[in-house]
C-alpha cells in the first residue's frame, strides 16, 4: 500500500499552479487538495498519477465567504468547515446537516468541498447539494476563469467537464431564502458509509401552505446525482400531503435508473425521498 | 482479600497507553531488507511461468524468487489431527503450478525499502491461464490437481438410532442454512521479521503471535534446523481472534531469506493482503433435520453440511469441520444424532479457525432450529429450549461424541438457572409486552435469544515457571502466549492469590521459545484453564517452599507461617519475626546451605498442569431488534450476553472479552462478509466494502457473568471466556429478525442484509 513513485509539486500562487497544471496535466498530473479519495486510490495503485500539483499551499484558496447572496466556496475549504453554519439562513444549516454524513471525523478535517465535487463519486454528498442548489463552479486554467453550471458539470460516474488542465479553484451556492425548508436522509451500510441512496428536497411554501418553489434531488443511485423536474412539478403549487409527498417519491423511483441492485435501489429512493420531503414539510 | 476474582487494572497497560508497545511493525534491525510478496490475481489458473528478471534490474532490489527458487522447501504442515489424506492440500510458500485464489503468493521481492519492493513487486511478469472457478462448496466437488478432487474428506460422526428417531417423530423440521464468509480481522495486520545471528548460529522470529513453540519446531524442521537454533519472540499483539499467529508462508518466507540473504528481512502486511491472505472463516452451509415429538422434545438430528476451506488446507487440517460437528448440539439432550460434514476446497482464501470456529456456526444452524421446532409444534420458543436441556443432575454429561480429538463431556452447568437469570436481567416479559404495543402501533420490532454451550481449556498441558529472585520480584515465565487478552494479568492475579505478594510484583513472561522449551500458546481459550492452573499450583507449591525455607530461618514449624505482601510471618499476631520472600531467596542461593538440599537452588517451582478434557463454559443471548421498514436496516436496540465462565479472575477482563468478542459476532451477524464475484475475484478488499461494525454500531450492550458452575477438572474452576461473547450473536439476532418479520423462519442467511430484510418484508 505504497504509491507508485510520483512527482510533487506545491505551488503557493494560483497563476503558478495553473502553470503546473498545464505542464503536467498531459502527462496524467493530478491536483491534490484534501487527498481523501485520490490518496488511497494511490497506496491502492488504482491510480498513478506521476505528477501531483498540491494546491494545500496555495493563497486565496481557503476562502470561505458571503458576497452579494452567494457563498463562495474555495477549493481547499474543508468538510470540517461546514459542520457549524457557514452561511446565514437555512443554507448554512442545511450545509451542517449535510456535512454530519461525510465520512468520518478525520476524513471531514481534511477532505474538502470542491475535491468532492472533481472526484464526482454518485456516493458523495456535495455533489447533490451543488445539482440540487444549481451551484456555479468555477474553473480555473491559463485560459482564465470559465463558470460552469451544476447541472452541466458532472457528467457521469467519476466524471466532470473539467478539462485536465483545469483547476476547480471555487463552487458558488445562492443563499437560500429566509423561508426555505429543506430536508436529507441518507442510507447508508454503516455511520458513515457512502450513501446507497440519499434525498436533498428544499421547498419553500406560500401562506397557504402551496409549496412555491420545490426542489429535489437524488444521490448515490444514478452515475450521477440529479434533480427530478416531474416530481418537483407535482409539488409546485400544491399543497404537500402524506398522499402527495408518496406519490412524488414513487415518480422519483420510477424515473430512477440505478446503476447496480435495480429493485433495491429503487426501494431505498423511495424512502429516502418520502423522509427528505417530509422534513422539509414538517 | 484474595486478588483472584477482582478487576484489577491490566499489568499490560501502562506501555500501551503511552505509545511504548512494541507491535511487529516498530521492530527494526539494522541492515534489514523490505520484503514484498507478488500475489496470484486470478482465482484458478495453470501457473505457466514467473519472471522476476524485471524486478531484479530495479535499482535497490537484493533478490527475488518464485518457487523454483523454494523447492526444497515443503509445503506449510497441519497440526495433529485423525483426519487422514489431507497432506497433498497443503499449502506450498510459493505457487507451484497452478494458483488456487486471488492473493495466493507467487513470487517475493527482496529489497532495501518497502516502497521500492512495492515498485518491484509490480514488474513481475506472472503468466496464468484461467481455469474455472470453483466458489461454491456445495456444488459437485472438482479437480484440485488432476489426482484428487476437492472433497478431502467427509468429517461423520453419529450416534443412536436415527432412522428410527425419524420413523418415530411426530414432526420432522427441515432447514438449510447458510453461514457468510468472514473472519477476524485485527487492527495490526500480520508482521513477521527474521534474523539469522550468525555468531549465535540462531534464528530469530520476531512479531509472532498465538503459536510460538509449534511454529519454532515447524520452522526449524522445514528449514532443517536443530529447534534449539530457532527462537521466536513475542511483542505486543494487536489481536489475535485465531487467525494471527499461525504458520503462514510469509513465516517461512523472512526466515528462508534471512538464512540466504545474511540480513535481517522485515515483512508487514497491508491491510489488502490482509483481507485475501489471512484465514478466512465461517462460510458453511447446513442441511438439518430434526425428529421431535408433538410436545418438542428432540428425538434425532442429522445434518449434512459443507464447509468451505477455500484454496489449500491450513494449519488447523479439517477442525473447524469437526468442532462444527462435534459441538453442534449444545446445552441439548439429543438421542440419536448423525452428521456428515463436506470439507471441500474452493477457489477463495484458504479458511481456518476464527473466535468461537464452528461454534458462532452451530449455534447459529441449532438455535434457528430451536425456534422452527417450537414453531412446528406451537410452544414458546424458551419452552422448547427449557423442555430439551440437559438437566444439572445429569451433570457431567457425557456425549458419545469427540471434538478436538477429546471426548465431548460437559462437565458441569445449570442451563435452566443461567436462562431464568437472562430472563429476569433482560427484562423478556415486559418487552415482549412492550413488542406487543409497539407491533400494533405498525413498527417492526422482534425478540430473539441463542442459548449456547462453548469449549474452553482444551489440553493436555502446561507448565509455567515461577520464582523468586534476591529483590523479592516473581517472575512467572509461561510458554503461554498473549493476543492482547490480559495474560499478564491474569496469569499475575492467579499467581500472587496463591504465592502470597502483591500481583503487580509479578512479572509474566509469555510468547517466548528462548525462555521455557514448552508451551501451547494461545487459543482455544485455554490460557486461564490451563496455564492459570499452572500457575496456582506452582504458587502454592512456591508458598510452600517459601515457608519450609523460612521455618528454619525463623525456627518456627511450616505449618504456622503464612505469606502475606511478600512478607513470611506466624500466622498469629502482626508482630514477631519475619522473612520477606527475597531473604528466602537469598538463602536458598546455590551453595548456601538451605540449597543443597534441594535439587535446584533459588526460591523456584517448575509446575505442570495436565487435563484430558475440555471445560464448557455456556451461555444464552438475548436480543432485541427493530426494522426500518423503508430501508431493511435491523437496529439492535438492546442486546445480553449472559455468561456462566466458573470462576472470573478478573470480571473486568471477562468483561471486555465478551464486549469485543460481542462486536465481531455483530459483524458476521449484520455486517461483514467477504464477497466474491463470478471468476473468484475477492469484492472485499478495503475497508470500505468489508464492513466490520464500528462503536456507532454497537448496541446498547449488557453483560452478566455468572459463576453457578465452577468447572471440577481444574483447582480453580475456570472455564475460558474469550469466545462466549461472539459464540451466540448471529444466533440471537437472527431469532429477533425472524420474529420481527413475523416468527416465519425467513432468516435462514448470514449475515443479515438490509436488502435480504427488505425482500423479507415483502413476502
Amino acid at each position: 500500500m505504497k504509491p507508485a513513485p510520483f512527482h510533487w509539486h506545491a505551488p503557493t500562487t494560483l497563476a503558478e499552479a495553473a502553470a503546473l497544471l498545464a505542464e503536467y496535466a498531459p502527462q496524467d498530473g493530478r491536483v491534490l487538495a484534501g487527498g481523501q479519495s485520490l490518496l488511497p486510490a494511490m497506496a491502492l495503485r488504482i491510480a498513478r498519477p506521476p505528477h501531483l500539483v498540491d494546491i494545500n499551499r496555495v493563497a486565496g484558496l481557503d476562502l470561505l465567504e458571503v458576497v452579494d447572496g452567494v457563498l463562495r466556496i474555495g477549493a481547499v475549504v474543508r468538510h470540517a468547515a461546514f459542520l457549524r453554519e457557514a452561511a446565514p439562513g437555512p443554507l448554512g444549516a442545511l450545509l451542517a446537516a449535510v456535512a454530519r454524513h461525510i465520512a468520518h471525523w478525520p476524513i471531514r478535517q481534511r477532505g474538502t468541498f470542491c475535491g468532492s465535487l472533481c472526484h464526482a463519486d454518485p456516493a458523495a454528498e456535495w455533489p447533490l447539494v451543488a445539482a440540487v442548489l444549481d451551484a456555479v463552479m468555477v474553473a480555473h486554467s491559463l485560459r482564465g476563469d470559465r463558470r460552469i453550471a451544476a447541472a452541466a458539470f458532472q457528467r457521469g460516474l467519476l466524471d466532470t467537464a473539467l478539462e485536465p488542465d483545469e483547476l476547480l479553484r471555487a463552487v458558488e451556492l445562492p443563499l437560500l431564502a429566509a423561508d426555505a425548508r429543506f430536508g436529507f436522509e441518507e442510507v447508508s451500510r454503516r455511520a458513515g458509509d457512502f450513501a446507497q441512496a440519499m434525498a436533498l428536497a428544499v421547498l419553500r411554501r406560500g401562506p397557504d401552505g402551496r409549496v412555491t418553489e420545490a426542489r429535489l434531488g437524488l444521490g448515490g443511485v444514478e452515475p450521477a446525482p440529479r434533480r427530478f423536474p416531474q416530481a418537483e412539478a407535482m409539488l409546485r403549487g400544491a399543497i404537500p400531503d402524506a398522499a402527495l409527498i408518496d406519490a412524488a417519491a414513487h415518480s422519483v423511483a420510477q424515473a430512477a435508473q440505478p446503476m447496480e441492485d435495480e429493485g433495491y435501489r429503487r426501494a431505498l429512493t423511495r424512502t429516502v425521498v418520502q423522509r427528505a420531503l417530509l422534513q422539509a414539510c414538517a | 482479600m484474595s486478588v483472584f476474582g477482582q478487576s484489577v487494572t491490566r499489568l499490560e497497560d501502562a506501555p500501551l497507553v503511552r505509545g511504548q508497545g512494541a507491535f511487529a511493525a516498530d521492530i527494526d534491525f539494522p541492515r534489514q531488507l523490505h520484503m514484498r510478496v507478488v500475489r496470484a490475481e486470478m482465482a484458478h489458473a495453470r501457473l505457466l511461468s514467473v519472471d522476476v528478471a524485471p524486478a531484479l534490474a530495479l535499482p535497490g532490489v537484493v533478490a527475488a524468487w518464485s518457487a523454483a527458487d523454494v523447492q526444497g522447501v515443503p509445503p506449510i504442515p497441519f497440526r495433529a489431527t485423525k483426519v487422514r489424506g489431507l497432506e497433498p492440500y497443503c499449502q506450498p510458500i510459493l505457487a507451484r503450478d497452478r494458483v488456487r485464489y486471488v492473493g495466493e503468493p507467487v513470487a517475493v521481492i527482496f529489497a532495501e525499502d518497502a516502497a521500492m519492493a512495492e515498485d518491484a513487486a509490480d514488474l513481475v511478469l506472472v503468466d496464468l491461464e484461467e481455469l474455472p472457478a470453483l466458489l461454491d462448496a456445495a456444488a459437485p466437488p472438482g479437480d484440485f490437481d488432476g489426482a484428487r478432487d476437492t472433497e478431502p474428506t467427509i468429517v461423520r460422526k453419529a450416534y443412536g438410532d436415527v432412522d428410527a428417531a425419524f420413523r418415530e417423530a411426530a414432526h420432522v423440521v427441515a432447514l438449510d442454512l447458510s453461514i457468510g464468509r468472514h473472519s477476524g480481522v485485527p487492527m495490526e495486520t500480520r508482521g513477521a521479521i527474521a534474523r539469522y545471528d550468525a555468531a549465535m548460529d540462531v534464528l530469530e522470529l520476531h512479531g509472532t503471535a498465538k503459536k510460538q513453540h509449534w511454529n519454532r519446531d515447524e520452522i526449524a524442521r522445514l528449514l532443517g534446523r536443530a529447534p534449539s537454533s530457532v527462537h521466536l519472540f513475542e511483542g505486543h499483539v494487536g489481536g489475535g481472534f485465531g487467525v494471527r499467529g499461525e504458520l503462514y508462508p510469509e513465516d517461512l518466507l523472512v526466515c528462508l531469506a534471512a538464512l540466504r540473504l545474511g540480513r535481517p528481512v522485515k515483512w508487514i502486511e497491508d491491510r489488502r493482503e490482509h483481507l485475501v491472505a489471512t484465514n478466512h472463516s465461517r462460510e458453511q452451509r447446513h442441511r438439518i433435520r430434526a425428529a421431535v415429538d408433538a410436545q418438542g422434545q428432540i428425538l434425532g438430528i442429522d445434518n449434512v453440511f459443507f464447509h468451505d476451506q477455500g484454496g489449500y488446507i491450513r494449519t488447523h487440517g479439517a477442525r473447524v469441520a469437526d468442532m462444527s460437528a462435534g459441538l453442534l448440539l449444545g446445552p441439548y439432550r439429543v438421542p440419536a444424532y448423525r452428521v456428515a460434514g463436506h470439507f471441500r476446497l474452493t477457489n477463495k482464501t484458504p479458511a481456518a479457525t476464527y473466535r468461537s470456529p464452528g461454534r458462532f456456526e452451530g449455534s447459529f444452524v441449532r438455535e434457528r432450529l430451536m425456534d422452527a421446532i417450537a414453531a412446528r409444534c406451537g410452544i414458546d420458543r424458551l419452552a422448547v429450549r427449557q423442555r430439551n436441556f440437559v438437566g444439572v443432575a445429569e451433570m457431567p454429561y457425557a456425549r458419545p461424541l469427540d471434538a478436538l480429538g477429546t471426548d465431548v463431556v460437559l462437565d458441569s452447568g445449570d442451563y435452566a438457572l443461567l436462562l431464568d437469570k437472562a430472563l429476569a436481567r433482560f427484562g423478556w416479559d415486559a418487552r415482549q409486552a412492550d413488542v406487543a404495543r409497539r407491533r400494533a402501533a405498525g413498527e417492526c420490532v422482534g425478540l430473539g435469544l441463542g442459548f449456547f454451550v462453548e469449549k474452553s481449556g482444551l489440553g493436555p498441558s502446561d507448565g509455567v515457571r515461577l520464582t523468586v529472585d534476591a529483590t523479592g520480584a516473581v517472575e512467572l515465565v509461561t510458554g503461554a502466549a498473549s493476543v492482547g487478552q490480559g495474560v499478564e494479568t491474569v496469569l499475575a492475579q492467579i499467581a500472587a492469590a496463591a504465592l502470597g505478594v502483591e500481583y503487580r510484583r509479578v512479572r509474566v513472561l509469555h510468547g517466548r521459545t528462548d525462555r521455557i522449551e514448552f508451551g501451547s500458546g494461545a487459543h482455544a481459550s485455554r490460557v486461564t484453564v490451563m496455564s492459570g492452573s499452572a500457575t496456582h499450583q506452582a504458587g502454592l507449591a512456591l508458598a510452600a517452599l517459601a515457608k519450609a525455607t523460612a521455618a528454619a530461618m525463623l525456627q518456627a514449624p511450616a505449618d504456622s507461617l503464612t505469606i502475606e505482601a511478600g512478607v513470611v510471618r506466624r500466622a498469629e499476631g502482626a508482630g514477631g519475626a519475619s522473612v520477606t520472600l527475597g531473604e528466602v531467596a537469598r538463602a536458598l542461593a546455590p551453595g548456601s546451605a538451605l540449597s543443597r538440599e534441594r535439587a535446584t537452588p533459588g526460591l523456584t517451582v517448575e509446575s505442570w498442569f495436565h487435563s484430558d478434557h475440555m471445560t464448557y463454559p455456556y451461555g444464552v443471548q438475548m436480543a432485541q431488534v427493530a426494522i426500518d421498514r423503508g430501508t431493511g436496516t435491523v437496529k439492535v436496540e438492546h442486546y445480553l450476553c449472559a455468561y456462566d465462565v466458573g470462576r472470573a479472575v478478573n470480571p473486568m477482563l471477562v468483561e471486555g472479552q465478551i464486549v469485543g468478542g460481542f462486536a465481531q459476532g455483530l459483524g458476521g451477524a449484520l455486517y461483514e462478509a467477504f464477497r466474491y464475484d463470478e471468476r473468484g475475484q475477492p469484492l472485499s478488499t478495503t475497508f470500505a466494502d468489508y464492513l466490520m461494525p464500528t462503536i456507532a454500531e454497537m448496541p446498547p450492550l449488557d453483560v452478566l457473568v455468572t459463576e453457578d458452575a465452577p468447572s471440577p477438572l481444574n483447582p480453580i474452576g475456570v472455564k475460558g471466556a474469550g469466545e462466549g461473547g461472539t459464540n451466540a450473536v448471529g444466533a440471537a439476532i437472527a431469532s429477533a429478525v425472524d420474529d420481527a418479520l413475523g416468527g416465519r423462519g425467513l432468516v435462514t442467511t448470514l449475515p443479515i442484509t438490509p436488502r435480504d430484510v427488505l425482500r423479507m418484508l415483502g413476502t
